[in-house]
């Protein structure tokens, strides 16, 4: 049958740019992606911690948080591993090169519950890829928020994300950086060596409950992490984590990523401590 | 709702005549299975006996279609398998399963898919009598009140038709001379031995309305470690299950053009290993036990904190099917038990 009404499909995916990229680390690439169509580039709104779906034709979609703040519109940066069959792919293509993106999706983080107090961002690895969208968020809004601390642990220096970025943002006055890395044997790191759940001793005396904290990076680094801001007393549901799960649509139909009665996709990927205890294997 | 009869010889007749309002598909034997078949001839269709092997969900949420075409102009969406349809001899449970996948895939964003099958597709009810292993009246679902355009209970000589919808009204209009609007008092007290014959005759009967709290309570129990060294992972419980929605997408090109091809949709089950795996290796439900647990969780408890009622409509297909015995009666005893089966 040929169907003449217009359907909304939200399965379809629109068509995008890479601007450009560059290699951050081995396998890890940012890449600039714009809408094609000029209007969508500029009003495709979204917030801190949400994500889109990627596709290229005839190998597949997959789910990628977005690493931009909404805060510096038009161009959404990604930051991807290459690890599996589309990401091959996609570190194939060239600037200028079609991909498709459709979203954003998922729930983002909490913004209006961190407004006014101080931010605690805590990422592991790959983790900070999505937390650099808050934490451009809270710096391009710096008046909106309290103090700002930011903690991040890589393997290794080779492995240490965006430190060209990250290295600069020592030097302002407005934010307090903390870095390490588990193990240096390049004899050139200057920052921490150690696991990021040390880098907490360096925290000055906080007001718990004036304290919002996020965190991301890998399931083993959730229960360390989570223990140092328990012990910190920062109350359960001011601790946001954003987490990763198998994804086919991003709108809570096709079920991989369902928790008991929520899916990942829309109620989450960002849930608060508290919500996390509710849900046997969330964390 | 309007409540007419109809005599049982007018049947076939009848229902050759919904034609009028799209292709027919009933519950037919192939390869001596049955299941839910486009009809050629009336005659052909199943309609008071055991239930399709695979729910009626295949009609809207089809075990695999193409979502897309794609080129080097780009995506564009495929409805090609949308088209009027009529489906006969829907059993209740059947019905009701369907309801529950409304919750989901209509919920916006629609699945555009499956609103369009479902707002082209009319549903003709029919009442059966339990099998072996059905337990609706426990599910609550042996009754239907809505999801059917027409719905049809068989007594002695004649049908009872409830109308459920306005097209049912055009169906009937169609063929007025078939129908009577003089259901006597006779007619009403064979109707009602014939529920009281029909709840009499369920083998099963299980107390459902605690099992979200056992649910809850049980995540550590042992049962559930018993049930995954059975399982075979092999899926077949989901595949028959008229609840279960998840699928996989998966993108295949043209054998005869490398730019061109399809994104097509297929059904997938949480009982695969692969079903939480992420890029990098990762796999959130590695275990089978974790895998079981999420199944039964949708199937007796979650489904019902989202919309109120759980998620099994009572068919007893995971009873049929499962080759080890793992089914929502089997767990949900041991559960309540507290002790793995005596085997």
């Amino acid at each position: 049958m040929t169907v003449t009404e217009q359907i909304d499909n939200p399965y379809l995916p629109e068509p995008a740019r890479i601007v450009r990229h560059f290699d951050m680390i081995d396998d890890h690439r940012f890449f600039w992606i714009r809408h094609r169509d000029e209007e969508r580039a500029m009003s495709f709104k979204y917030k801190p911690g949400q994500f889109i779906m990627l596709s290229l034709p005839g190998v597949g979609e997959s789910p990628f948080s977005i690493s931009s703040t909404p805060s510096r519109p038009g161009i959404l940066e990604l930051g991807i591993r290459k690890t599996g069959k589309l990401t091959d792919v996609l570190f194939q293509k060239k600037d200028n090169d079609l991909i498709y993106i459709r979203g954003p999706y998922g729930n983002g983080f909490q913004i209006n519950q961190m407004k006014g107090k101080d931010i605690l961002i805590v990422a592991g690895g790959l983790g900070v890829i999505p937390l650099r969208s808050i934490l451009y968020y809270v710096l391009d809004n710096r008046d909106q928020f309290g103090r700002l601390y930011f903690m991040y642990g890589a393997r290794s220096p080779s492995e240490f994300l965006f430190a060209n970025e990250f290295f600069q943002l020592k030097d302002r006055e407005d934010i307090e950086c903390f870095y390490t890395v588990d193990q240096d044997s390049t004899g050139d790191w200057t920052e921490y060596v150690g696991v990021v759940t040390r880098l907490f001793e360096n925290l000055p005396k906080l007001e718990a409950k004036n304290v919002n904290a996020v965190v991301c990076g890998p399931p083993i680094m959730y229960k360390f992490v989570i223990n140092e801001l328990l012990e910190l007393k920062i109350p359960k549901n001011q601790i946001q984590m954003t987490l990763e799960r198998r994804m086919k649509c991003g709108i809570g139909k096709c079920g991989h990523c369902v928790h008991d009665h929520i899916y990942t996709c829309i109620d989450g990927p960002v849930f608060n401590y508290f919500q996390v205890t509710q849900f046997k294997e969330l964390i | 709702m309007r409540i007419l009869k109809m005599q049982s010889k007018f049947l076939d007749v009848f229902l050759e005549s919904l034609e009028k309002f799209g292709v027919l598909y009933g519950p037919i034997k192939k390869n001596s299975v049955l299941t839910y078949e486009k009809v050629d001839h009336i005659k052909d269709l199943e309609l008071w006996g055991e239930h399709p092997m695979i729910p009626l969900k295949k009609m809207f949420h089809p075990k695999q279609f193409d979502m897309f075409r794609f080129d080097k102009d780009g995506i564009t969406p495929d409805y090609s398998t949308i088209e009027k349809r009529v489906v006969l001899g829907v059993h209740p449970c059947d019905i009701h399963g369907i309801l529950r996948l409304d919750d989901l895939f209509l919920e916006e964003p629609q699945d555009p898919y499956y609103a369009q099958a479902r707002k082209n597709t009319a549903i003709i009810g029919f009442s059966c009598l339990p099998t072996e292993n059905s337990f609706c009246k426990s599910t609550d679902t042996d009754i239907v009140e809505e999801g059917f355009d027409l719905f049809f209970v068989k007594l002695k000589d004649i049908f009872l038709v409830w109308v459920g919808s306005s097209m049912g009204y055009d169906m009937i209009y169609e063929r007025e001379e078939y129908f009577d609007d003089d259901v006597s008092h006779e007619d009403i007290m064979e109707y009602i031995e014939w529920r009281n014959k029909r709840d009499e005759m369920f083998r099963t009967d299980f107390p459902f309305r605690n099992m979200p709290d056992i649910m809850e309570l049980s995540h550590e129990s042992e049962v559930w470690r018993y049930f995954a060294d059975k399982c075979l992972s092999c899926g077949q419980c989901t595949m028959v299950c008229p609840t279960c929605n998840c699928f996989n997408v998966v993108d295949v090109f043209d054998v005869t053009n490398e730019a061109a091809g399809r994104r097509t949709r297929t059904w997938d089950s949480c009982m695969f290993v692969d079903y939480s795996l992420v890029a990098g290796g990762h796999n959130f439900r590695g275990d089978r036990e974790d895998r079981l647990k999420l199944w039964y969780t949708h199937k007796l408890k979650s489904y019902g904190d989202e919309y109120g009622k759980p998620g099994c409509i009572g068919c007893g297909r995971c009873v049929d099917t499962c080759p080890v015995d793992i089914n929502v009666l089997t767990v949900s005893k041991a559960l309540i038990a507290g002790e793995v089966p005596k085997e």
